[in-house]
């Protein structure tokens, strides 16, 4: 399965705000199918809210944003969000929280089954195991797991590799880049390295 | 429609594993309806005529008590964010969420009301009218919690203006509700003319709600 050929995101002016108070202006970058972008800057800058805005959970500021080759309205139904929170149920099993994410997110395509995503992420022996019992970094693990049941074309990632030890960030740049390879987008708020060729956006300090 | 059928199941298994708290509104109705008795006293007839209203207190309290957790848990786990991003519509995804809610906190509680009409002494026709109100007038106590359940999501400790916000909404539905359950067991009014106003009241809630609780959630952000 290969994405839109023309995909493309667009941000043009963006202006963002959290609270009331201004913290990024004048954003404007283009995004091409196969490409990723890394937001980085200090605490504070914006890059959370940011991904929030590209994911249609906040209004930006001012500013227009798009989607084009996905056949969607805005650019956060064609997007995964791997927040802060995994968005897992601590009380249903790894298998169960990827069966219901994929039904839910799915776009068409169908993408890897739950089992065959776990191996992915390296957490085979892990699907009948209760989410509330892993440990924080397999958590994240079944939340990339996520990424992969459900096929969608912009992958909005915040802090990716937070309690990730060096094979998962490894196997996490792996993914990344078979998503690339597909045609894929990345727009991906870090601190550190992603082991990926990427643009960088550099938002400025909180003022 | 296959995702929509996928959010109903989960939020049933939720409800029935470890920590879902989907017996807890029946068994506060029990307690309730339990304790009454001790505190009025074993007079029959007392007790026959408030019955209905104490069952319907009953389920209107237990029904508040579950409701603050019915988008609160998915803002917390970051699942809300998520059900925005889905094709599906919010309104939707509200909607099968409280019918899941309501099939395991109000449905419980309709089921259980002739068993526990007879420890108020509610008997024959007044056991059946009573049944019968909560089972049409519950959803409605649902649904007009969502729109409360959904406002005060982003707060930490929500659930008690959500009843402060949500109980006056609910006084009509209270109101026809226990006098229809007194109209079956006789009286000068039909039983069928607060039956309906009640049947009415859940059905508009039913439309209404999905829209202003979804609103609530987007711009909860």
């Amino acid at each position: 399965m290969v994405f839109h050929p023309q995909l493309s995101l667009q941000a043009h002016d963006l202006a963002l705000a959290r609270g009331g108070r201004r913290l990024a202006q004048g954003l404007s970058f283009t995004l091409k199918g196969g490409e990723a972008l890394l937001v980085t800057g200090p605490n504070g800058a914006g890059k959370s809210t940011l991904l929030r805005v590209l994911a249609g959970l906040l209004a930006p500021a001012s500013g227009a944003l798009s989607l084009e080759g996905a056949g969607v309205e805005a650019p956060g139904l064609a997007a995964h969000y791997l927040g802060h929170a995994e968005a897992l149920k601590g009380a249903l099993t790894a298998q169960e929280n990827l069966e219901f994410w994929s039904a839910m997110l799915k776009m068409g395509d169908p993408g890897l089954d739950p089992q065959a995503a776990l191996v992915r992420v390296a957490l085979s022996h892990a699907p009948d195991i209760p989410v509330s019992y892993l440990s924080a970094g397999q958590r994240r693990r079944v939340g990339i797991a996520r990424l992969l049941v459900a096929p969608r074309p912009l992958w909005l990632l915040d802090e990716p590799t937070t309690a990730l030890d060096a094979a998962s960030q490894a196997r996490l740049a792996a993914l990344m880049k078979e998503h690339l390879a597909l045609g894929g987008l990345i727009v991906a708020a870090t601190h550190g390295d992603l082991g990926l060729p990427a643009r960088e956006l550099r938002l400025g300090a909180a003022p | 429609m296959r995702a929509l059928a996928a959010l109903f199941a989960r939020e049933l298994r939720l409800a029935n594993r470890a920590g879902g708290g989907g017996a807890m509104g029946v068994v506060f109705f029990l307690i309730l309806v339990t304790i009454v008795p001790f505190a009025i006293g074993p007079d029959l007839n007392l007790l026959a005529r408030i019955g209905p209203a104490i069952l319907w207190i009953a389920a209107l309290l237990s029904t508040l008590l579950g409701l603050d957790r019915l988008f609160l848990s998915d803002h917390e786990d970051g699942s809300l964010d998520l059900l925005e991003m889905a094709d599906t519509p919010l309104e939707l995804v509200v909607l099968v969420k409280c019918l899941a809610h309501w099939a395991v906190t109000g449905l419980p509680l309709v089921l259980a009301a002739p068993l526990f009409g007879v420890m108020l002494a509610v008997e024959g026709d007044a056991l059946w009218g009573v049944t019968a109100s909560l089972a049409v007038g519950t959803p409605a106590l649902t649904f007009i919690g969502a729109i409360g359940a959904a406002l005060t999501v982003s707060l930490r400790r929500g659930g008690l203006l959500m009843a402060i916000l949500v109980l006056p909404f609910t006084v009509p539905a209270l109101i026809f509700g226990v006098s229809a359950a007194s109209a079956a067991s006789g009286g000068t009014v039909p039983f069928l003319t607060p039956f309906l106003i009640l049947c009415a009241l859940s059905l508009a809630s039913m439309a209404l709600a999905p829209f202003a609780a979804a609103a609530a959630l987007r711009s909860g952000g």
